[in-house]
């Protein structure tokens, strides 16, 4: 085994890069499960917004616009769930993976003529000085846009959940959505917006995917993505600072196994009497994923008190 | 303009049409659809809808389909009632078959009346050990069960397919990843001749009813349904919580496991790679499409199996893309979860002075 | 191929074979495990479906079903097209061969043909396609093209179809390069175009400079493209995701096969066989080479292609040892198809694992 091979910061710079879906479609979430509101159509608006994104930047040549019109395709199919289990009242956690079903099959349909075409450049923007600064500037300056807004939005939704009094009335709504509605506030309108943002979050995940990680439009492309990104809103404990922690720490791993397999980790473990195949090392980011989440969670006096108390229940307004 | 009026009691009329009017919503949204992709709508819903249920072959092969959704929908609903969140059933599906597969090979070749029991007594072994680790991890460390049980799916995938691909794989099979087919006595016996319905078929069945009895007259049921609504009220009247969360995890996770081993004893033969087919999380839709309640459980198994079925002959015989099949399965899951609404509340004009 | 599919098409209008053409079309099915829109394994059959109806008109009419889990479902879906009337039923991968051995049985009457599986009967037969002879030929490009020695290889799942690919190339570079090394990493998946990706990445930053992948999305090429190495492509062109770093791929052509095996049908003469089709049927074609091959290395590659055609070369040909030492072919002895088809083991010189 040479793990002299393995470059740290390539190794860093290329989970920032596998972390970014999963952190867009994971913050989104995370704000919508904020507001009380459980989403399990994560994958199903994430593809959606790939394959949008896709067809909307092959056609006009413009990447931005993809972006634009991808988190518009996950907003819109946000909305008919919102519309499905805010106003007809529907079961959140079916109506959510009905909602997948129903987005990967309409993003098969729509992307059927964009099947192996190629997409417009998204360019990385280079700057000058600080990119050429040795290890600090790959490390920090070396990715394109799409990534630093990623870590801006983070921010901007701890911001708005923290500091703001909206942000306040939506954590209000999603703790206790009858004592928010006799306080005036519009619980359904609130949560419709919240389910909006996260849709267009989980577009935006998805146009990244098929805009800049692959970058092609395939039927099924998504690959899961959008089940680890609700994962990734428990792990955090509901936390948006921990959602990146979580996007990274799964990026990291994925990307540490692919490492330690290009290297002969494998032939170094079977020499010294351990032989192990490929599946086991594929299976790490899953199960450390779980293991990190059982360590935080071992706090008994503090987890699970972040938890939306009303996540998942239906709120109707009567009398 | 409109306010909703929970009902304190639905007319029986009411719970009969109301998924009549769902599917009908749905032929109309569905035929709007298959004209504009340039399909015939009305042969496309009559493939789909009507032909597999007038077909008997059809029709035995939806009750196959429909078992393992069943089976794995009924463990499911009593932690839902419980608000417990198993979404890893597809894991411990995975985990039954390979337990069971594992010990119809282990005893391959040797005949028995034992064998079969005995594998469906390790698949669910399989399975409910499998949904033990959420379960102790979430009353011994407060580890969020539908993270842990999600990624255990994915697990367990790779731990099917290192199996297959190592240790099990079938030594005549030029090392393609898939064990040997299990012998007769390993397989689940066919209850009606010339068709592929199998025992298995037969115990969800009895799973169903027993599933009605425990939930409506038995203090376990009482238990469950309290500690769902209402968890302060369940402490004062004694019921564990810990307890019951793993009572219930284990429940669901041994019924998931059943199900895989018996996919594996019944139409599949063996274990390979590709068992895992999404019947877990599909069975999430059946649970709450079936309100939880196992009659209605098996009624929405029925239903999605038959739309499985009918999808697959549109697909071949009518030209329709999968694609189109997996919308119009998404609009017959919307619109009858919609109209649930009318089951529960009623819909009268607003009063001026109300809100 | 093609061509005679189309000659014959014309006998049969000409009105010699009018015994056939009295009869109804030809009813041919297929079954995909993925969807048609993979641009992958799933796409490549379904354009041999394409090709059938191009070549017979209105003798035939085919059909398909996408996205088909290997296992229960197989089997019911198989019956219910033979039980609707159809001649010939492709069934496109591995996973289907028990349910269509079950199927074949209780439909004597209907011809089956499974790929890449080894189980036949009268009304069954198989397919496959020998890529491994392609994988020779660009092992040959790589290990003459490389400068770093190392060659980065995305296998997907430690099958033998995979690990006969992976010899045959690491045996075509070493012919022409004796220091070269493979870098092997697993992706377990056949497509999962993120993680195919990082794994690309990955070899890169390992230091390899050249790519070959055995699995379906294009990932891999345009990250090859975006970091200025070559690689090879896999299943279908993927020229236009790598202008630059394509230096040929591996196609998957089932277009000559299916052709031959449907006129079989009309004309009465299919059979069950067992075809295992190479660089000379035309089952295994190469993209366009680039102009960035150096012309003698091209030269050479193109000879090695001819004489495996020709069957003047065996990609296994001996001395070669297994990966622990042990000695597997004597000198000038060829591999058996039996052992190609089910191989497990590196040969000598590659690092890394197989489980066993």
């Amino acid at each position: 085994m040479d793990l002299s091979v393995i470059d740290p910061i390539s190794l860093f710079v290329g989970l920032v890069a596998a972390a970014t879906p999963l952190l867009y479609a994971a913050i989104g979430e995370l704000v919508v499960e904020k507001s009380g509101v459980l989403n399990l159509g994560v994958e199903g608006m994430m593809i959606v917004g790939a394959v949008c994104g896709f067809a909307t930047a092959v056609t006009t040549g413009s990447p931005l616009l993809g972006f634009v019109v991808g988190a518009m395709g996950g907003a819109v199919l946000a909305l008919v769930f919102g519309g499905m289990t805010q106003y007809l009242l529907s079961n959140q956690v079916a109506t959510g993976l009905a909602l997948t079903l129903f987005g990967l099959g309409v993003a098969a349909l729509v992307g059927q003529p964009f099947t192996g075409v190629k997409s417009p450049r998204v360019a990385v923007v280079h700057l000058p000085v600080l990119s050429d600064i040795p290890v600090i500037g790959r490390l920090v300056f070396s990715y394109d846009l799409v990534i630093y807004l990623g870590i801006a939005l983070v921010a901007a939704v701890w911001f708005f959940l923290n500091r703001t009094r909206p942000g306040l009335v939506l954590r209000a709504v999603g703790e206790n959505h009858d004592a928010a509605h006799s306080l005036g506030y519009p619980v359904i309108r609130i949560r419709m917006m919240a389910i909006a943002f996260g849709g267009a979050c989980a577009g935006l995940g998805g146009a990244y995917l098929s805009l800049v990680r692959v970058p092609q439009w395939t039927e099924g492309m998504t690959a899961g993505a959008g089940w680890i990104a609700l994962a990734i809103v428990v792990f955090a404990a509901w936390k948006p600072w921990r959602v990146l922690l979580g996007a990274w720490l799964f990026g990291g791993v994925t990307i540490l196994q692919l490492n330690l397999q290009a290297s002969g980790f494998l032939s170094w473990l079977q020499s010294v009497g351990i032989p192990l195949q490929a599946q086991y090392l594929s299976m790490t980011p899953y199960l450390v994923t779980i293991i990190v989440l059982v360590v935080i969670s071992a706090d008994r006096t503090r987890a699970s008190v972040n938890a939306p108390a009303s996540l998942g229940k239906s709120f109707t307004q009567t009398g | 303009m409109f306010r909703l009026e929970p009902r304190a009691v639905t007319p029986v009329w009411i719970t009969a049409v109301t998924p009549l009017l769902a599917v009908l919503a749905t032929m109309i949204a569905g035929g709007i659809l298959f004209a504009l992709l340039g399909k015939d709508p009305f042969e496309t819903i009559r493939v789909i809808f009507v032909a597999p249920l007038g077909d008997p072959y059809s029709r035995t092969e939806m009750l196959i389909k429909a078992a393992p959704l069943v089976l794995i929908a009924l463990g499911l609903s009593f932690g839902f009632r419980a608000g417990i969140w198993n979404i890893g059933a597809e894991g411990q599906y995975v985990m039954g078959a390979l337990a069971g597969g594992a010990v119809g090979l282990a005893f391959w070749n040797v005949e028995g009346a034992w064998l079969l029991p005995l594998m469906a007594l390790a698949g669910m072994a399989g399975g409910c050990l499998w949904a033990l680790i959420p379960a102790f991890l979430k009353v011994r460390f407060n580890a969020n069960e539908i993270l842990v049980s999600l990624m255990l799916v994915y697990v367990a995938t790779l731990f099917l397919s290192a199996m297959v691909s190592g240790p099990l794989r079938d030594p005549a099979g030029f090392n393609f990843p898939q064990s040997r087919l299990l012998h007769e006595s390993a397989r689940l016996p066919i209850v009606l001749e010339g068709t592929r319905v199998h025992v298995g078929v037969l115990v969800a069945l009895i799973a169903v009813v027993v599933a009605q009895i425990v939930l409506t007259r038995h203090l376990f049921g009482f238990n469950v349904r309290l500690l769902g609504q209402a968890p302060r009220a369940a402490a004062f009247a004694g019921v564990n919580a810990k307890r019951l969360t793993v009572v219930l995890l284990g429940l669901s996770g041994a019924l998931a496991g059943l199900a895989g081993i018996f996919e594996v004893t019944g139409p599949i033969g063996q274990l390979q790679p590709s068992l895992p087919v999404g019947y877990g999380f599909t069975a999430i839709i059946v649970a709450f499409l079936g309100r939880l309640n196992p009659v209605g459980i098996l009624l929405a198994g029925m239903v999605m199996a038959l739309t499985y079925i009918g999808g697959e002959t549109a697909q071949f015989s009518l030209g329709i893309p999968a694609a189109a099949i997996s919308v119009f399965q998404g609009l017959l899951l919307f619109f009858l979860l919609a109209v649930d609404l009318l089951t529960r509340y009623r819909v009268v004009p607003a009063k001026r002075s109300g809100v | 191929m093609k061509l005679q599919g189309i000659m014959a098409a014309a006998v049969l209008a000409a009105g010699l074979g009018a015994a056939a053409q009295a009869q109804d079309p030809v009813k041919v099915g297929f079954i995909y495990v993925g969807p048609v829109g993979d641009f992958g394994w799933s796409y490549q059959h379904d354009q041999g479906r394409l090709a059938v109806e191009e070549a017979f008109g209105d003798q035939v009419e085919t059909t398909f079903v996408e996205s088909v889990p290997e296992g229960a479902d197989a089997e019911r879906v198989l019956r219910q097209m033979a039980q609707s009337g159809y001649d010939l039923i492709f069934t496109t991968s591995f996973g289907y061969m028990n349910q269509t051995v079950n199927v074949a049985k209780q439909f004597p009457d209907v011809k089956f043909e499974h790929a890449t599986g080894y189980l036949r009967a009268d009304n069954l037969a198989t397919y496959s396609s020998r890529f491994y002879e392609g994988r020779y030929v660009i092992g040959k490009i790589a290990g003459a093209m490389t400068e770093s020695n190392v060659i980065g290889y995305i296998g997907s799942y430690p099958i033998p179809e995979v690990i006969r690919g992976i010899n045959a190339a690491y045996l075509g570079a070493k012919s022409v390069n004796p220091d070269v090394q493979f870098r092997v990493v697993w992706s377990n998946t056949w497509f999962n175009p993120a993680l195919e990706g990082d794994a690309a990445k990955t070899l890169i930053e390992q230091g390899a400079d050249i790519l070959m992948q055995h699995t379906d999305s294009t990932a891999p090429m345009t990250i090859a493209e975006e970091l200025g190495i070559h690689a090879f492509g896999q299943a279908s062109d993927m020229g236009g995701f790598g202008p630059n770093a394509q230096l040929t791929g591996i196609m998957d052509d089932w277009d000559p096969y299916y052709i031959e095996r449907v006129q079989a049908v009309i004309d009465g003469t299919w059979e069950s066989t067992d075809t295992w089709g190479g660089i000379d049927t035309g089952m295994v074609e190469f993209a366009p080479f680039s102009d960035k091959i150096p012309p003698e290395v091209l030269a050479d590659a193109v000879a090695a292609k001819d004489a495996i055609a020709a069957g003047e070369l065996h990609p296994f040909t001996g001395p070669i040892n297994r990966q622990d030492g042990s000695p597997w072919l004597a000198e000038g002895e060829v591999a058996d198809d039996g052992t190609l088809l089910g191989m497990n083991f590196y040969v000598e010189g590659i690092e890394g694992v197989i489980p066993q």
